[in-house]
């Protein structure tokens, strides 16, 4: 595994330290979105649609306004229109038009004095109705007579003849599956269906704002890329990006979930209209579930040829996905490319349609499509290796995507490290431990592309040497720390001396969220940058003062050093040295870098758990879990492992026992924790962590971005290892206990 | 809001008899608080139980029972030495109950009076023949804990009537009793079914048992026919599958978010078994 372009001893990445907002974090001191208040803040509350679908007949808010201390209410009325495409869909989704597209749509907003008026008030709305029929799930959406939610919503893609429900269509393969089955010992086909599941993340979206009559406004706001926000909010509202100042707060839990709007207009649309006043937002945990972007639910065909070897001659998915009640949300674009990607196969055909039903606009979740594409491909996989007698981690070295393998999508892989996870996966101690009674083992891998995106990142050099350093992109997973070690690695010195900031949108260029697992390696890669960008300059310094070449100054310990006997013989300028001067010597020492950041590199893992089924009641007990992934580099591994153990964390709960529950009405039936059932602390083991590294070539330190692989692998390891102690095979999530118990007494 | 804070349980049943609006008693407040906040009720009369002298303490009764403050929290219940011994079905039924926060004031009352098909310590105490004591304008009355609750979120308490205290009867020689609840998860959560257990032996024999089965009915079923399929027995394996029949016979559950009605009927039978098992034991003297 050794290369010799890797490059290792470093001081400081691999340390770690505390995190920098580890001590506000546990004081309570840190801000989150509900945090903020502003002198002469109101407060306000959203009304929201009972019903699926319903027309909107009439709005009354004449009781409201009669309050003493009502100040304002909108609806869709005050919003501009004539807009198109992905902007009118979040207008829609902001406030509905002519109809209420889903349980909790929001239909008006209000703002008060305090926030037990605004709830009043916004009971005091009246909003007449026309039901109209429904449809929630995505086989039923796409059946024939299925009501039409939306008319139009089909792209150039979809083929003739398909309900109006489908939005999109897409297809795409390589070689003749048609001969790779014929060539296969047994080919299998199965269907395969996982429910929505919500990020769960602890806070609720929540924001203040202010906006003047003069169009300009400001916001603080719990978000996971404020540059989005910006746009989005002066999309819906047709105002100027520049005149909208935003600020993210502390973010307790994103996932994806807040990588785009859903209420935040509203108070910019209360706060113009109560004169300019401030106004704050918060969501309950409810309006959280009901109204907010769960991921999208899914219906998957699979077929797989394999010999009697393992060896996969073909492959062949149709996916079909339904993301809400507005096209483009539902991950077919990430599914489809993620469905085989830890495989060479000679034949793969993927096809897949998007369809649009009466639930919530989806949102990105943690590797969007991912989870749900390993599903239905490992587990099948899984199925065809116990039917075969097969190893699940050899059949997976057979057919496993390696170096310079031409992936399931097309791009050939540079260097990446899946046989690397699943060779420390086979050598854990966990996968030989005997398993017992009413005990099955489940193997799954995973894969996520990773990303780049737009990124802007500054870096100013204090007066005594140490360095503070700007970056666009929350942090949400420990981004903070890890590119606070990657500056101090480069600056060469102390991390203490270091500190990031998340700054707002005045302050930097445009920065992509914090998405795709790219914030450390993205902003890294360009703090990095910015750092090379300041040491050039603190050298220029130090050659000026020795009257030397710029050249024959190099940059090591946090100094400046003359660059071999023949550059002169002075002592080494450290950076507080040129810090204390910089104001005599040329002025303010920064660095900064901004690019669409290249270079990134795939995250692969591999899950190995073990589980125990009571053949009674069919309830699941995790016994073991062990998490092996590729970090590239592993900047801070406590955060790393942090990721890892989170992401198979919400993978269980997505496997075991998360579902969207609807009722015949179309109201979504457990909008509440106590119901819908995440994982708890005491639900899981200590969850195992190896951490691979197959440095990325692409990044200065190797990094890859591991935040969203871990939550691939743990809906098909769960049930494969489930099926493994019971002899029953759950092909669709949740495995409930009353889906396992009844597939056992139906198994006899 | 009124919020009141009487001195006496006379004095609570006065105010509630009096008040013309929405009425709730607070004692932990762990449903109503809950419920306020999430805006489902916005009472008018709000009568907090808390500053009536002894409404904290548990007391043994003069004929060997214990008799139980309406404010006693779960955690003190759980530490009780006398109620662990005596009635440690009823214990680990509260104690189900919510978080360690909650149980610092959730009650036995509150949670009796919630009126939830799947309160956890309801069960227990029925299986247990606990008694409540009603105040109400015309004095004070004894009541079966079984017939307080009428259906979700409804008791048969009259207006201006407020329960004033629980008593547990003398354990006596040779008992036993257990709870168990299915939930998908390993704690936060409400009982998909929910099975309490009271037995006493004579010798290896079974004489008295009660079976109550929470969660598989609008109110807590006390079945006498489960109950008939242990008694006389030393519950071996007939016992069991007979107990287990009988309990699924016995429980009339609907499908909702939290599991099916088969899942509901097969698993009453499932905990039936475990908890009498578990009863059995500790009549025994053994430790479980």
């Amino acid at each position: 595994m050794a290369r010799d372009d890797v490059k290792t001893g470093y001081k400081l990445i691999g340390t770690r330290p505390n995190r920098p907002d580890g001590l506000d974090k546990v004081t309570g001191r840190a801000r989150y979105g509900a945090d903020f208040a502003l002198p002469g803040m109101l407060h306000a509350a959203v009304v929201r649609s009972p019903h699926a679908h319903a027309r909107i007949v009439k709005i009354d808010a004449s009781k409201a306004l009669a309050l003493d201390g009502v100040k304002a209410v909108v609806t869709r009325a005050d919003l501009p229109t004539g807009l198109t495409g992905e902007d009118l869909n979040l207008q829609d989704n902001t406030l509905a038009g002519e109809k209420a597209l889903y349980d909790g749509h929001a239909v008006a907003a209000v703002a008060a004095t305090s926030q037990l008026l605004a709830q009043d008030a916004a009971r005091l709305i009246e909003v007449t109705y026309e039901v109209l029929p429904h449809v929630t799930d995505v086989d039923a959406a796409m059946a024939p007579g299925a009501p039409v939610i939306r008319e139009g919503v089909a792209d150039y893609s979809v083929p003739e003849g398909m309900n109006g429900n489908v939005a999109r269509h897409m297809e795409f393969g390589h070689g003749d599956v048609e001969a790779g089955f014929a060539a296969a010992d047994i080919v299998r086909e199965q269907t395969y269906k996982t429910e929505a599941t919500h990020q769960g993340y602890i806070e609720p979206h929540a924001c203040v704002a202010q906006m003047g009559e003069d169009g300009r406004g400001e916001m603080w706001v719990c978000t996971q890329g404020h540059w989005y926000i910006r746009r989005m909010c002066a999309s819906v509202l047709g105002i100027e990006a520049a005149n909208l100042r935003v600020t993210p707060s502390e973010i307790g839990g994103g996932f994806g979930g807040k990588t785009t709007i859903f209420m935040e207009p509203l108070p910019l649309a209360l706060s113009k209209k109560a004169g300019g006043r401030p106004v704050k937002l918060v969501m309950s945990r409810s309006e959280v579930l009901r109204a907010t972007g769960p991921t999208a639910s899914a219906s998957m065909d699979v077929k797989i040829g394999m010999k009697k070897d393992g060896t996969i001659t073909a492959g062949q998915v149709f996916f079909r996905m339904q993301g809400g009640a507005f096209p483009g949300m539902s991950p077919i674009g990430e599914a489809l490319p993620c469905a085989f990607a830890c495989y060479d196969i000679p034949a793969l055909k993927h096809e897949a349609v998007e369809v649009i039903a009466n639930r919530p606009k989806a949102a990105a979740y943690r590797a969007p499509g991912s989870p749900m594409a390993a599903f239905a491909v490992e587990s099948l996989v899984d199925e065809m290796c116990r039917e075969l007698k097969l190893d699940p981690i050899a059949v997976r070295l057979k057919n496993g995507a390696r170096n310079g393998s031409k992936s399931s999508y097309g791009p050939v892989y540079n260097v990446i490290g899946l046989a690397e996870t699943l060779e420390a996966a086979k050598a854990h101690p966990n996968y030989a431990i005997p398993l017992g009674k009413n005990q099955g083992r489940g193997v799954a891998s995973g894969f996520w592309f990773n990303h780049g995106g737009e990124t802007s990142v500054s870096l100013a050099v204090g007066e005594d040497g140490t360095a503070t350093v700007m970056i666009g992109t929350p942090d949400i997973g420990g981004s903070r720390a890890s590119i606070g070690l990657m500056v101090a690695e480069t600056l060469g010195i102390p991390y203490e001396d270091v500190r990031v900031n998340v700054v707002e949108t005045g302050a930097l260029g445009v920065n992509e969220p914090t998405h795709g697992s790219r914030a450390t390696f993205a902003s890294g890669k360009a703090a990095v940058e910015a750092a090379r960008a300041a040491i050039k300059e603190m050298c220029k310094r130090a050659a000026a003062e020795w009257e030397i070449d710029a050249e024959a100054v190099e940059w090591k310990d946090g100094a400046a050093h003359p660059a071999g006997p023949n550059a002169g013989k002075f002592p080494p300028m450290t950076i507080g040295e040129i810090g204390s001067k910089m104001g005599g010597s040329g002025g303010p020492i920064s660095g900064h870098h901004e690019v669409t950041a290249e270079g990134v590199g795939a995250s692969f893992g591999t899950h190995v758990v073990d589980v125990e089924v009571d053949p009674e009641t069919g309830r699941t007990t995790v016994l073991r879990y062990l998490v092996v992934q590729d970090a590239g580099t592993a900047i801070h591994p406590a955060y790393v492992e942090g990721q890892y153990q989170g992401g198979a964390a919400q993978g269980i709960g997505w496997a075991l026992n998360e579902e969207y529950v609807y009722g015949t009405d179309g109201r979504l039936q457990n909008p509440i924790f106590l119901d819908y059932r995440i994982p708890v602390a005491s639900d899981l083991p200590m969850i195992d962590t190896v951490i691979v590294e197959v440095p990325n070539p692409g990044h200065p330190y190797g990094v890859r971005g591991v935040g969203e692989t871990g939550i691939t692998p743990p809906l098909p390891a769960v049930a494969s290892a489930i099926a493994g102690a019971t002899g029953v095979r759950i092909r669709s999530l949740p495995c409930s206990p009353p889906k396992v118990l009844a597939a056992i007494k139906a198994k006899g | 809001m009124r919020y009141h804070t009487p001195r006496s349980f006379s004095d609570a049943a006065t105010i509630a008899e009096a008040s013309t609006g929405t009425l709730r008693f607070l004692a932990g407040g762990t449903d109503v608080l809950v419920q306020m906040r999430a805006g489902m009720v916005q009472p008018d009369d709000l009568i907090d139980l808390k500053h009536i002298p002894g409404v904290d303490r548990i007391t043994p009764t003069p004929e060997g029972g214990w008799r139980i403050g309406v404010a006693v929290p779960g955690i003190v219940l759980g530490a009780h030495e006398g109620l662990l011994r005596d009635w440690p079905g009823v214990v680990e039924g509260m104690n189900l109950v919510g978080s360690t926060q909650v149980q610092g004031r959730a009650t036995l009352a509150g949670n009796l009076c919630n009126g939830s098909p799947a309160a956890d310590s309801v069960p227990g105490m029925v299986a247990a023949g606990a008694v409540v004591t009603v105040t109400g304008p015309k004095g004070d009355r004894d009541l079966p804990v079984e017939q307080v609750p009428t259906g979700p979120g409804r008791t048969s308490l009259a207006k201006g009537e407020v329960i004033s205290a629980i008593t547990l009867p003398p354990r006596g020689k040779n008992g036993g009793d257990a709870y168990l609840r299915f939930i998908p998860r390993t704690e936060m959560d409400i009982a998909v079914v929910g099975c309490a257990v009271n037995l006493r032996l004579d010798g290896d024999r079974i004489v008295e048992a009660r079976v109550a089965l929470g969660a598989v009915a609008p109110t807590v079923i006390l079945s006498e026919a489960a109950a008939k399929a242990i008694i006389g027995t030393t519950l071996g394996e007939a016992a069991l599958a007979a107990l287990a029949k009988a309990a699924e016979a016995a429980a009339k559950p609907i499908s909702d978010k939290r599991g099916t009605k088969e899942f509901r009927i097969e698993v009453a039978g499932v905990l039936a078994r475990r908890a009498a098992q578990i009863a059995y034991d500790r009549a025994k003297g053994l430790k479980a």
